[in-house]
């Protein structure tokens, strides 16, 4: 069974219909990249997810559970559901290691020592021991960025979304990011990005899906797919000649 | 007439400042702890209760003060209830500083970026620890200055007690008056002390304002 399974899921603001039936199945250890236009509901999808958009018919389930089933514990799903996002949103009022801990501490329950190892455990996955004392408004844009991958990380979600997570910062900054997001996909978590980077999504990504018009356009694995794209739409979007 | 020398009005005024000052307090005091009630049911997002709380905002807020204090001291006294002066001013002027304040800290609330809310939602955390861990922390910050701010105007709007009955600042000067026919004298000092109040309260506002600003 597949750990994210998509089935037909739509989605309307008013009269605008951004998702038209997508379906989508992410399988553990997958690393799945989705590319597209803006517009195409790329965010949208990830969003829902994790239930921070809802949707008005088809089926997520997340480890066998529906996102917007009725019995469904919001609160149990999203400790499963890890997310980045574009603008960090680290919380400005909490140090380094307090935005990795306060989720645990709070929602787990952890104890104040054993929070204390996890953050120093996170923030060396991302290469940042050094900044634990940091607030966000110290630290440059890449590294508040890999501040909020190790706060997610820290609830051992099963599944970790990034929305655009390179989108917002300045080019020098962007490789540092990726690198650890590399990182993490080699030690075999389930990643699903939405992305700009298309090397990176060639070169990590096992899956790659290609968003166009409110539909998952193409899928398949992202070297095969960026060397022979099927479909006029993808071809014109990664500018391969036809 | 000239028992009344200049150090008698003045031990005398101070006396009734001590229950301006009484009055502001608990108003204060009084009027943050509903106001915090009060945006809690603002920001609840249970439709029934955001409107209840609108409807109780906009009357304290668009009525008077000093009709407010009528309709306390004299509506109450109509259903038999014997509502003293000072309970009617204390109740008058809570209910009037809540419904101000919970608008100042609604809007220190809905400042804080949708994006932290996302985050903290993000990572499983109900809407009571949200509110508690991530987005009162920071709308807190941010409230301190204008809050303190409107603490001049609980202080000011205390002396529309004085028409109840109250003997506060400002009824003190008004007998002092009757009694001494020195009106300048009197309420320059009554002024005077209103500004020995307020004028603090307004520096160590804009003070905060500054250094609150600096470290963000």
């Amino acid at each position: 069974m597949p750990l994210v399974d998509i089935r037909d899921v739509r989605k309307s603001y008013g009269a605008v219909e951004v998702l038209k039936g997508v379906s989508l199945d992410i399988a553990q250890g997958d690393v799945a990249a989705i590319i597209g236009r803006s517009g195409s509901g790329k965010s949208t999808l990830l969003r829902c997810i994790n239930g921070l958009e809802t949707y008005q018919s088809g089926s997520i389930c997340v480890d066998g559970v529906e996102v917007a089933g009725e019995k469904t514990n919001l609160r149990e799903l999203r400790r499963n559901v890890g997310m980045v996002f574009q603008q960090f949103n680290l919380f400005p009022h909490l140090t380094a290691a307090q935005n990795v801990t306060l989720a645990p501490k709070v929602v787990n329950k952890t104890g104040e020592t054993q929070a204390m190892d996890l953050a120093k455990e996170m923030l060396a996955k991302v290469g940042l021991s050094d900044k634990a004392g940091n607030y966000p408004s110290q630290l440059s844009g890449g590294q508040q960025q890999r501040v909020a991958i190790a706060r997610a990380l820290a609830m051992r979600p099963k599944v970790l979304l990034c929305d655009e997570i390179t989108s917002a910062l300045d080019p020098e900054l962007v490789n540092e990011v990726l690198r650890v997001v590399e990182r993490l996909a080699k030690e075999g978590i389930t990643l699903i990005l939405v992305t700009h980077e298309m090397r990176f999504a060639r070169d990590v990504g096992t899956k790659l899906v290609f968003m166009h018009a409110g539909k998952a356009h193409e899928e398949g694995p992202p070297k095969a797919l960026f060397d022979a794209p099927r479909t006029p739409e993808l071809r014109q979007f990664i500018g391969a000649p036809a | 007439m000239s028992d009344f020398t200049f150090w008698v009005i003045f031990s005398n005024l101070l006396l009734a400042l001590r229950w301006t000052i009484a009055l502001s307090l608990v108003a204060f005091v009084c009027g943050g702890a509903v106001g915090l009630l009060m945006l809690f049911a603002r920001v609840s997002k249970i439709g029934w209760l955001e409107a209840l709380t609108r409807g109780y905002i906009e009357f304290f807020q668009g009525t008077p003060l000093l009709m407010q204090l009528f309709l306390l001291f004299f509506g109450l006294a109509l259903f038999g209830l014997e509502v003293s002066p000072w309970l009617a001013a204390t109740l008058a002027l809570t209910l009037w500083t809540s419904a101000f304040i919970s608008e100042i800290w609604r809007g220190c609330v809905e400042s804080i970026s949708r994006g932290q809310w996302e985050a903290s939602s993000s990572l499983a955390m109900t809407y009571i620890e949200q509110m508690r861990y991530v987005i009162l922390p920071q709308a807190l910050r941010i409230a301190v200055a204008p809050t303190v701010g409107f603490s001049v105007q609980v202080v000011k709007g205390t002396a529309l007690a004085s028409v109840i009955g109250f003997v506060e600042l400002t009824k003190a000067g008004t007998m002092l008056n009757n009694a001494t026919f020195r009106p300048f004298l009197v309420y320059s000092l009554v002024a005077l002390m209103y500004f020995a109040l307020c004028f603090p309260l307004s520096f160590f506002a804009k003070k905060l304002e500054g250094r609150l600003n600096a470290a963000r």
